[in-house]
């Protein structure tokens, strides 16, 4: 059920103020020392941040597309790696479980998801398996009560912290989408491993590493959905990617917004010529094309959002959203560096760090060019019909 | 023992506060409003109170239009228990509140009132004065540290030149000064629980009092902006300036 107005309001600002109060000031240390301090972690999970989408039922606040993109639009004015350490919670980590899982297998994980006491990781990655999602390799083979699996997962965001993964393999090697099962694997299982983090562009603080699977023996009742999960996999996955994508189209804008903010801060304090370089027209040209994407992104996303509330099916809106709002924010990344000429190269400004952090939205969860064929493909399905 | 606590709905304190054109007041449409910070530090020792065993109920109070519901709400997501708010629309000074104070703790017999040291919006630092001498308890203002024993409170007071500690009969009236605690953020599931607990309402008649301003504010206006300073070019011109100009030495 929909939260009424004031509701709303006041949870957004409590997390609008955590951000700007707790993780702003933190943004440098974060960055320099690759990682978020144990205690504001534990803030997080205090204020309720990893359950914003479980149900209610299992502890969370089970908060529609909508609620949720506006509480992202606030975490996503803080650095990314702030948001990244809730974000598998909230979104590719827990969907599959609520979308799919069975009655018990909610039950045993959904609570300790919603408090963050569970990190969870959504592996569906794979060294030669990215953009084609539906080739992947990892092979589960099926031996008594239990799935032997075997393969390597690529760039799988919070791997290295996780206490339970939703990992895509392959259960039958005959078919193609619909021979892959989701499984649900808790650290310590034996035969996985991690990989070291790798190092990344930006976000630091925010980490990815391989997961290896080595004759990792998984009990039958893990695998997603139960044994009626068999071949459900790659579906309950891709159901999973369009509710994500909304979700990531609400973090460019927030990030959008930030950088405008530091963009206009600095245009107004820098001078040149004896004036504010906000005085420039050149610069207010910059500013105001920023200004009106963010806008736009905003519009979007929030429309996507409450026309899959409204149970639309959004597969097209998302992948749009996800398309506009990432390759925007590069756009507006780009000015805002811009804008701050010489300064925007140097680490002490955060246009600098976002300029690096952003990049890579316009590659996970579908680059660019996947949710040009999605979109494409939804078009023209219209088309026949 | 009930704890009363006081909350006022105040400009945020990160907005730049305007003067309205024709000086009567400061802008306040379309302004976001919070609860008043040190009122924050209030509730939250109220609730840390009831945490450690010495409160049993924490009602959150607030006097204004509707909108300070959502005040209350704020308190009551950061852990209180129930609200009272009394509706009125027009102008209420420190006198007012503190009587429509005194006639709610007449009711509620509380063993304890706490409110913030003063308003960010007014900076009067006078209501828990007021209702102090109006109900004729005790008062500890400016706490540094706040201590409940058996019918009493030991109150850590911030005052010139260091701090002083007195002994207070309950029930008492303490106002919280800046570094009495840190207040937490009401979580996200609370919030939505608070939505459930009650708000009981009242119009000051219903109270017996009379809210209608003493004082008439005659006009409101922006500080005098900061004046471009000189340069001096030798030691002997500063000293000479000081001494006559300035009259400092």
């Amino acid at each position: 059920m929909p939260l009424d107005s004031d509701t709303l309001e006041q949870l957004v600002d409590t997390v609008g103020r955590f951000v700007r109060e707790r993780c702003i000031p933190l943004e440098e240390q974060v960055a320099e020392q690759d990682k978020v301090p144990d205690d504001l972690i534990e803030e997080m999970k205090g204020l309720g941040l990893f359950g914003l989408t479980v149900p209610e039922e299992y502890g969370g606040l089970g908060l529609n597309t909508e609620e949720e993109s506006r509480v992202v639009i606030e975490l996503g004015h803080a650095a990314p790696a702030f948001r990244s350490v809730c974000g598998t919670n909230i979104g590719i980590g827990s969907q599959g479980l609520i979308n799919a899982g069975t009655e018990e297998q909610k039950r045993k994980y959904l609570p300790g998801v919603a408090s963050g006491e569970i990190i969870t990781s959504f592996g569906l990655t794979e060294p030669e398996a990215g953009s084609d999602a539906a080739g992947l390799k990892t092979q589960a083979r099926r031996d008594g009560n239990h799935w032997i699996l075997n393969g390597t997962k690529r760039y799988i965001t919070n791997a290295n912290v996780a206490h339970l993964l939703t990992v895509m393999a392959r259960t039958n090697p005959a078919k193609g989408g619909s021979g892959i099962s989701a499984f649900l694997i808790e650290r310590g299982t034996p035969g996985l491993r991690f990989g070291k983090p790798e190092k990344k562009m930006g976000q630091q603080g925010a980490h990815i590493c391989d997961v290896i699977f080595e004759d990792c023996k998984v009990p039958a009742v893990q695998m997603l959905g139960g044994e009626a999960g068999e071949g459900q996999g790659f579906r309950s996955a891709m159901k999973t990617l369009d509710r994500g994508r909304i979700h990531v189209a609400a973090l460019c804008v927030g990030m959008a917004e930030r950088i405008v903010e530091e963009s206009l801060k600095y245009a107004a304090e820098r001078k040149q010529f004896g004036q504010p370089i906000a005085n420039f027209q050149l610069i207010q040209a910059m500013l105001a094309d920023s200004q009106t994407e963010a806008y736009a992104m905003k519009t979007m996303v929030m429309d996507a959002a409450r026309r899959r509330d409204a149970g639309e099916d959004t597969a097209m809106l998302a992948s749009c959203a996800k398309l506009f709002c990432s390759e925007a924010l590069g756009r507006i990344a780009d000015r805002g560096v811009q804008i701050h000429g010489g300064a925007g190269y140097i680490r002490s400004y955060a246009v600098e760090r976002f300029y690096r952090d952003v990049r890579i939205v316009r590659l996970y969860e579908g680059t660019s060019q996947i949710q040009q064929i999605i979109i494409a493909r939804e078009m023209m399905r219209g088309q026949k019909a | 023992m009930k704890v009363l606590v006081a909350v006022k709905r105040v400009i945020d304190y990160n907005v730049k506060i305007r003067v309205k054109a024709d000086k009567t007041g400061v802008e306040t449409a379309n302004v976001k409003m919070s609860m008043n910070p040190f009122d924050e530090i209030a509730v939250e020792e109220a609730i840390r109170m009831k945490e450690a065993g010495k409160a049993t109920e924490v009602i959150a109070f607030s006097a204004g239009p509707t909108q300070c519901q959502e005040t209350i709400r704020t308190a009551l997501a950061m852990g209180a228990d129930r609200g009272v708010h009394v509706v009125t629309d027009g102008e209420l000074q420190p006198l007012a509140v503190a009587k429509l104070l005194k006639a709610v703790a007449d009711k509620e017999q509380p063993g304890l009132i706490i409110v913030g040291k003063q308003a960010i919006d007014d900076d009067s630092n006078q209501t828990g004065q007021m209702v102090a001498a109006l109900l004729g308890w005790s008062q500890g203002t400016f706490a540094n540290k706040i201590d409940v024993a058996d019918g009493s409170v030991t109150v850590k007071r911030e005052v010139d030149g260091g701090l002083e500690n007195v002994k207070l009969k309950l029930p008492a009236v303490i106002t919280t000064d800046l570094r009495l605690n840190e207040p937490r953020y009401a979580s996200l599931p609370n919030i939505m629980k608070a939505k459930k607990k009650p708000i009981d309402q009242h119009k000051p008649e219903d109270l017996g009092v009379d809210v209608a301003p003493r004082l008439k504010t005659l006009k409101v206006e922006e500080p005098a902006g900061r004046k471009a300073g000189i340069k001096v070019k030798t030691v002997a011109e500063l000293v000479e300036k000081l001494r006559n100009e300035a009259g400092v030495i």
